[in-house]
């Protein structure tokens, strides 16, 4: 590492300004601040800046740092013990201009240094208008009183599976009796899922958090679509595994440890295309897991090569179902798109029993930010129109729906499920929650915060047990206050809020939003 | 569009009463007890409904209708000529009183489906008559303006209005009638454009419900029922009960007890104590039946040819007190309607939180 190296840091400095000089360059978005009364030099941030913005000249016995390497993550501040470090914005600005923005300018530059597609991590960052923050909750006063849910049972439980229209059951000696079957469901304490994450894209420490977590809190965890460890098969029946175009790490086991398996087609911050994991991130480990050569790269085709229409689709469906003996419910995840209500209807009449719906502003460990920022629909229009459909056609209880990508506290939980999803899935927040601070530099595999890194040396940053707890906590958290929003609605049960529009209204929003949510503006009965 | 409604939000008063041996009670018992409790109404909806009144006619639907204009009488009139087969039609008899000062035509009908009907939609009902007179109901009442069927069972009527129920009993003429099941209803709505057809007992068929109370869930139920086909045209949540009872009973065959079960299920921490096969059996029925739960604060009273089901939600936010005498069952808000009554009870009691009170007719027991 630089940081380490005796050689007088003069001649770095004298590198680099050298190659700045031969592109043109920018000016870097952060500058690093360090108070030096403040600081001991003990270089905990310059171990720790997997960016390598920051290194120490010993002979000087100084910090230096590289501002245009820093991407504003503030590992530096967190882990600072004396609290001298601050991460400012830099005051540089280009020449105002509301149609040239500064991302857009130094989008161009950046692509003239290096002409290709730039790539970045999350989701989309513009600023689209966010439907959930135009939509408020109703609560009870006077004619129905709010219930406590201190004092009354508040529950969240939640099935996903398909549900037929009616139940066989009778009463046999005063005890109720189911004479058939029905399908296999999933059972959620919480409507919460962790969303799908690739090992690979993420690391071990991570994924087997996200399991435990699951585990503890009553839910899933789905593995994306880079297998699932060996080490994590006794989490299985808390795994949602994925068969995606790239088929990694698909064999019977894998399919017969899950709870679920889910077919992904599409995802959010890059619908319409495939990923890519470089080889060099293809440690031993992920590719045992992913059922590929060590150091190969692992490529995900945008379509399934064997998928070309939803009639391909029934045939996956139906071969994971063969295969699975229909012990386990079958999900297909798709990116929301203009057209998302007919192929969501579609999809359920292929014999999906859970759809997924990730939104545009979905996450990613890698993706072209210009598909990332500029394709897809917003998850609240997405799930509003899919739900109306599907029960205009009468199919509604065909399927469960999950919306993805968005969602960002309980009570984005509590708008979505109202306008229609019976679960979300959570995949930023759930980083968030383990230290994430979204820099969107998932892409590069050198998480400081070790989420989205394989690194041995950052990965390790990740306890654990410490990041299940605090998984398990966020979950418990929003689990208390959806549990107060059903309350004050007048609600004991979450299955009273999915679908019920009526308790939102919509603030700021045309009439064509409001039909196209199925709600009504605020102010009106 | 389906979500673009206004609910209607109500507090009541209830009273029922059924005789196990089907002995007839004339109309002026349901008066007097939901009188007794008249401060839970405000003068804005009142009705009643009662079983074995048509005795000449019991194998007729018998349809009471209101209408705001003679406009929409001559449309509901062909169209009842063209789909049905009218045995006998007359107004509803009234009686001039001073409280009711206004009120829309009202004429009843008894009926059968028509083996030619002229409606498309009905002529695929053939055969089958209850969904062919649920169907022309929803027809009538969705699609020609200013007609409403409040009353469409059996042997049986609706009499219902905007008023004190005690005072909508005289106009009704009530002390004429005599019926083995009576349920009234005195309604204290909040916000309620006063419509007649607005006001309590809704009826389906020969079913008949009052109820008091604010249906939270109201939302997602209606869709749900709009997804099976239902026509939500009242804008209150009452609506819902009835159409998803006919849901639930009716369609999917499952009996009284279970569909209690549904609109006022046990909660998981109690399913969970369950041995295996009833923690089945519950589970499915939830898991499937979600989006039928009744949350909110409510009574129910639910009538129906032969019997008569009272109901609350599973943590009991409205009052529903029981008291039987002989073969005779009464439900109420308050156990001084019943008093008024009988004073005379053989036994009192508040049926807990979710536990339906199912009574059924002797003989007719299923």
């Amino acid at each position: 590492m630089l940081f380490y190296e005796e050689k007088d840091a003069r001649e770095t400095l004298k590198l680099r300004s050298l190659k700045k000089g031969e592109y043109h360059q920018d000016y870097p978005l952060y500058t690093v601040v360090r108070d030096n009364d403040k600081c001991i030099r003990c270089l905990a941030c310059v171990r720790q800046c997997s960016y390598e913005a920051t290194f120490y000249d010993p002979v000087r016995n100084v910090i230096y740092n590289k501002d245009e390497a820093c991407v504003g993550c503030l590992r530096c501040v967190a882990i600072c013990p004396t609290d001298a470090i601050t991460v400012k914005r830099n005051d540089t600005k280009y020449r105002e201009n509301e149609n040239w923005r500064e991302e857009t300018i130094k989008a161009i530059k950046k692509q003239a240094d290096f002409g290709a597609a730039r790539l970045t991590g999350l989701g989309n960052d513009k600023g689209y208008k966010i439907y959930f923050d135009h939509m408020v909750l109703d609560a009870s006063q006077v004619t129905n009183p709010s219930i406590d849910p201190l004092r009354e049972p508040m529950e969240l439980r939640t099935f996903l599976g398909r549900k037929p229209d009616s139940v066989k059951v009778e009463f046999r000696n005063g005890k109720l009796h189911l004479k058939e079957k029905i399908p296999p469901q999933l059972k959620l304490e919480v409507p919460v899922i962790f969303a799908p994450m690739s090992y690979g894209s993420i690391n071990f420490n991570f994924q087997a958090a996200l399991a435990i977590a699951a585990r503890e809190a009553g839910t899933y965890f789905n593995t994306g679509e880079g297998g699932l460890h060996q080490k994590l098969r006794e989490f299985g029946s808390n795994a949602i595994v994925q068969v995606a175009s790239g088929r990694f790490g698909v064999d019977i086991d894998y399919l017969e440890a899950a709870a679920a398996v889910e077919i992904k087609i599409g995802q959010g911050a890059k619908p319409g295309i495939g990923g890519h994991l470089p080889g060099e991130k293809v440690t031993a480990d992920i590719s045992r897991t992913r059922m590929i050569p060590e150091g190969s790269d692992a490529i995900s085709p945008a379509p399934h090569h064997d998928i070309y229409s939803i009639e391909d689709l029934r045939l996956l469906i139906y071969a994971i179902k063969e295969a699975t003996r229909y012990t386990k419910p079958v999900s297909v995840k798709i990116a929301a798109v203009h057209n998302v209500a007919a192929i969501a209807s579609g999809i359920a009449r292929a014999g999906a029993d859970i759809i997924v719906i990730d939104g545009f502003r979905g996450g990613t460990g890698a993706a072209p930010t210009i598909i990332r920022d500029h394709v897809g629909i917003p998850i609240e229009l997405a799930i509003a129109q899919v739900d109306q459909r599907l029960r205009d056609e009468g199919i509604r209880n065909w399927v469960s729906l999950i919306a993805a990508g968005g969602i960002r506290s309980s009570a984005d939980i509590v708008k979505i499920i109202a306008l229609g999803a019976d679960a979300v899935y959570i995949g930023t927040a759930a980083m968030v929650a383990v230290g994430c601070t979204l820099c969107q530099q998932c892409h590069r595999g050198i998480c400081a915060w070790g989420i989205t890194t394989n690194r041995p040396d950052l990965a390790k940053r990740i306890n654990v047990d410490i990041a299940a707890e605090q998984l398990y906590n966020l979950l418990r958290g929003w689990a208390i206050e959806i549990r107060e929003m059903l309350g004050l609605m007048g609600v004991n049960s979450i299955e009273s809020l999915r679908g019920n529009r009526l308790k939102l209204r919509g603030v700021g929003l045309t009439q064509e939003e409001l039909d196209v949510l199925g709600i009504k503006h605020a102010g009106l009965q | 569009m389906s979500w673009n409604y206004v609910k209607d939000i109500s507090n009541c008063g209830l009273f029922g009463v059924i005789s196990k041996k089907k002995r007839l009670i004339n109309g002026e018992i349901a008066r007097r007890a939901i009188a007794n409790m008249h401060d839970r109404g405000n003068g804005l909806g009142g009705g009643f409904a009662a079983y074995g009144i048509y005795p000449d006619y019991k194998d007729f639907y018998a349809f009471h209708i209101m209408y705001d204009s003679l406009k929409a009488i001559d449309e509901t009139e062909e169209f009842l000529r063209d789909n049905l087969e009218v045995v006998h039609e007359e107004d509803i008899p009234t009686r001039e009183t001073d409280k009711i000062k206004w009120s829309p035509y009202l004429k009843r009908y008894f009926v059968l489906p028509a083996n030619n009907p002229k409606e498309r939609e009905l002529e695929l009902l053939r055969g089958m008559d209850d969904d062919y007179i649920v169907r022309v109901v929803m027809i009538i009442n969705d699609r020609i303006e200013g007609a409403y069927v409040f009353s469409s069972g059996k042997n049986m009527g609706a009499f219902k209005g905007v008023g004190f129920p005690e005072d909508l009993a005289e106009f009704y003429r009530l002390d004429e009638y005599d019926g083995y099941i009576w349920i009234a209803h005195n309604r204290f709505p909040t916000n309620t454009p006063g419509w007649w057809g607005g006001a309590h007992p809704f009826t389906l068929l020969d079913w008949a419900i009052v109820h008091n109370g604010e249906i939270s869930s109201y939302g997602i139920n209606r869709r749900y029922l709009e997804m099976f086909g239902y026509k939500l045209t009242l804008h209150t949540d009452t609506e819902v009960v009835a159409y998803l009872m006919d849901l639930i009973v009716r369609k999917h065959g499952l009996p009284f007890e279970i569909a209690a079960k549904i609109f006022a299920p046990p909660f998981w921490k109690d399913i969970d104590e369950m041995d295996e096969d009833e923690r089945e059996a519950y589970t499915a029925l939830r898991a499937v039946y979600g989006s039928a739960v009744l949350n909110g604060p409510f009574a129910i009273l639910f009538a129906f040819h032969n019997g008569l089901m009272g109901l609350n939600d599973r943590v009991k936010l409205r009052p529903l007190v029981v008291g039987e005498k002989d073969d005779l069952v009464y439900m109420s808000s308050e156990e001084a309607g019943i008093r008024e009554v009988e004073p005379d009870l053989d036994r009192v009691y508040a049926p807990p939180a979710g536990e339906p009170v199912l009574v059924f007719t002797e003989e007719e027991k299923d």
